[in-house]
């Protein structure tokens, strides 16, 4: 059914993919590299949801902001140890360095906590619906759709408008030349990395709000879903994340409701024929920055 | 003030510079001329720091800047147009020429050099708010030059700033260069243009095949047997 629910749904996890996606091409599009440890930042925020949920008696907004931080500290750490060292060899080394993060974070997931899942305890406001013009829409969506814009315009409002934006743009454009002029490779480095954190902490929130379990391997999922929707908007462009994510989201809800029952279990793959399908007549995706400026939100 | 002691420097397995020793002093303006693949481009790019000499010493103000990554350098007051501009050109002109500003300690200081900027390239003043990739190939090279000295380099080092441009711009550009020299900027400039450099330049080295092959001032090159040879590339291979 294609009614007010459904848009309202969809208009959610375009928003949610969106900022999914944007975390993971703000770092391609400055270094090149797809980090796949960037599943493992929404994992991590997601346990420090639980543990902070279960064991301490902070305020749930408190706990989400704190979580946000975890992520996005962990980004900027692993950029530290991980990718730094490596990122003057090759970009072949730096792809094997996420996946080695990556593995590295799950493991630590598995061991100091548990391989099993674990319930997170969510706050009233993500069980309850209001109702807008006789739909009941769950309280959630409407969050994931209010964060997801003051992302965008926070986003936004620093790259066009402060110097640290303006070379994270220009890094973006030609790494090298914006190092010439007195820019240092590891600020925009680091900055990138921290967006990318922020942006999968928020996302951990809204993610687990769904499933209400984490798990050491919840960073798969997501991660698939952000390269997916970076590869249908071009990854070059932030844009194109934008794009992708709600693309992604538009397509796999109707999917949901035109498959019929027996099908339904295949959307995914009916998705990855839409996306080949997309790639065939768009290589460099729906937004390729060769022919367009880049501008994002 | 720039000394390049028998810079060595490769490309994996190519050897591109093969003992390279300049020096340009403050104030100067020097020209580094040659055939294509001489390594001009990469002895400039050792200067900037983009390639690390794997032998010899580069020192700047007497201290040693091997080795230094670009953004030292370029805080040290080396700016590099590039062969190419490599302007940002999904930044608007404004946002290249806040960029090239971007190691200015003083707001005061950014906006005198804007200002002087506006005077030498009025075309950028229109511009300002348009796309750097929207711009024509000369507006182009403008604000590349631009954006280099919004900086206030101390050291300014232009890679052929009149490739690929009209007769008009190309007498435009190097009347900037003498402009700029006269006004104190010290310059090196790489060029296929040898007659146009030889009228404005201090002194010249001529580079090839990864060495330096001579230097002098230009009456001196210009007697020089191996000028011939650089004059026949050129005609020979840009049909000037
Ligand atoms: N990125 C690179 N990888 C491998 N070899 C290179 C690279 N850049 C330059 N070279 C080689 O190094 C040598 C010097 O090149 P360089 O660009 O410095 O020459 P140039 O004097 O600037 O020439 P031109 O007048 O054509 O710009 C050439 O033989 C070139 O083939
Ligand atoms: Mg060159």
């Amino acid at each position: 059914m294609i009614n007010l629910e459904f848009i309202i749904n969809t208009i959610s996890l375009g928003s949610l993919y969106a900022m999914l996606a944007l975390g993971l091409v703000i770092i391609y599009g400055i270094l090149r590299l797809v980090n796949f440890a960037y599943g493992e930042l929404i994992m991590v925020g997601g346990y420090t949801l639980y543990l902070l949920a279960s064991f301490s008696p902070l305020p749930w907004l408190f706990i989400a902001l704190l979580a946000v931080l975890v992520a996005m500290f962990t980004s900027l750490f692993t950029e530290l140890v991980a990718f730094r060292p490596v990122r003057e060899k090759s970009l072949t080394a730096m792809l094997v360095t996420s996946f080695a993060v990556s593995t590295l974070l799950q493991n630590g997931a598995l061991l100091i906590i548990s391989p099993r899942a674990r319930a997170v305890v969510l706050p009233q406001i993500f069980q309850t619906s209001v109702m807008i013009a006789g739909t009941s829409v769950p309280w959630r969506n409407i969050l994931t759709i209010l964060t997801s814009l003051v992302m965008l315009v926070l986003l936004t409002l620093l790259l066009r408008h402060t110097v640290l934006g303006i070379a994270l743009r220009a890094a973006a454009d030609n790494f090298t030349m914006t190092r010439m002029l007195g820019v240092p490779a590891n600020t925009v480095i680091s900055a990138a990395f921290a967006i990318s954190g922020i942006m999968a902490g928020l996302v951990s929130i809204f993610w687990i709000s769904r499933s209400a379990t984490v798990t050491p391997a919840l960073g798969a999922p997501p991660l698939l879903v952000a390269f997916v929707a970076t590869v249908i908007g071009g990854m070059r462009s932030l844009t194109g994340a934008v794009v992708g994510g709600f693309v992604y989201a538009i397509v796999i809800s109707l999917l949901g409701v035109l498959l019929p029952p027996g099908l339904l279990e295949f959307r995914e793959a009916f998705m990855f024929v839409f996306v080949i399908i997309i790639l065939l007549f768009r290589p460099q995706g729906l937004i390729s920055s060769k022919t367009s400026v880049e501008r994002v939100g | 003030m720039l000394e390049l002691n028998s810079i060595h420097a490769r490309y994996g397995a190519i050897t591109a510079l093969r003992g390279v020793s300049i020096n340009v002093s403050q104030g100067e303006l020097v020209a580094l001329l040659g055939l294509n693949g001489a390594g001009k481009s990469t002895t400039l790019g050792c200067i900037a720091g983009v390639l690390k000499p794997w032998q010899g010493d580069i020192l700047f103000d007497g201290a040693s800047i091997a080795g230094k990554s670009p953004e030292q350098i370029a805080r040290l007051g080396i700016s590099l147009v590039p062969e190419g501009r490599d302007i940002f050109s999904s930044l608007t002109v404004d946002e290249n020429l806040r960029l090239g500003g971007y190691i200015l300690k003083e707001k005061a200081e950014y906006h005198r050099n804007l200002d002087e900027i506006f005077e030498l390239f009025p075309v950028l003043k229109e511009r300002f708010q348009q796309p750097g990739g929207t711009l024509s190939g000369g507006e182009q090279q403008q604000l590349a030059i631009a954006r280099a000295l919004m900086s206030s380099p101390r050291l300014l080092m232009l890679d052929e700033p009149s490739l690929g441009l009209a007769p008009a711009l190309v007498d435009q550009i190097f009347e900037l260069i003498d402009r700029l020299h006269q006004r104190g900027v010290t310059i090196l400039l790489v060029e296929q243009n040898v007659d146009r450099s030889l009228e404005i330049v201090d002194r010249a080295y001529l580079m090839n095949t990864g060495r330096i092959e001579s230097q002098g001032t230009p009456q001196q090159l210009r007697t020089h047997a191996d000028i011939e040879g650089i004059y026949m590339g050129v005609k020979g291979q840009s049909g000037k």
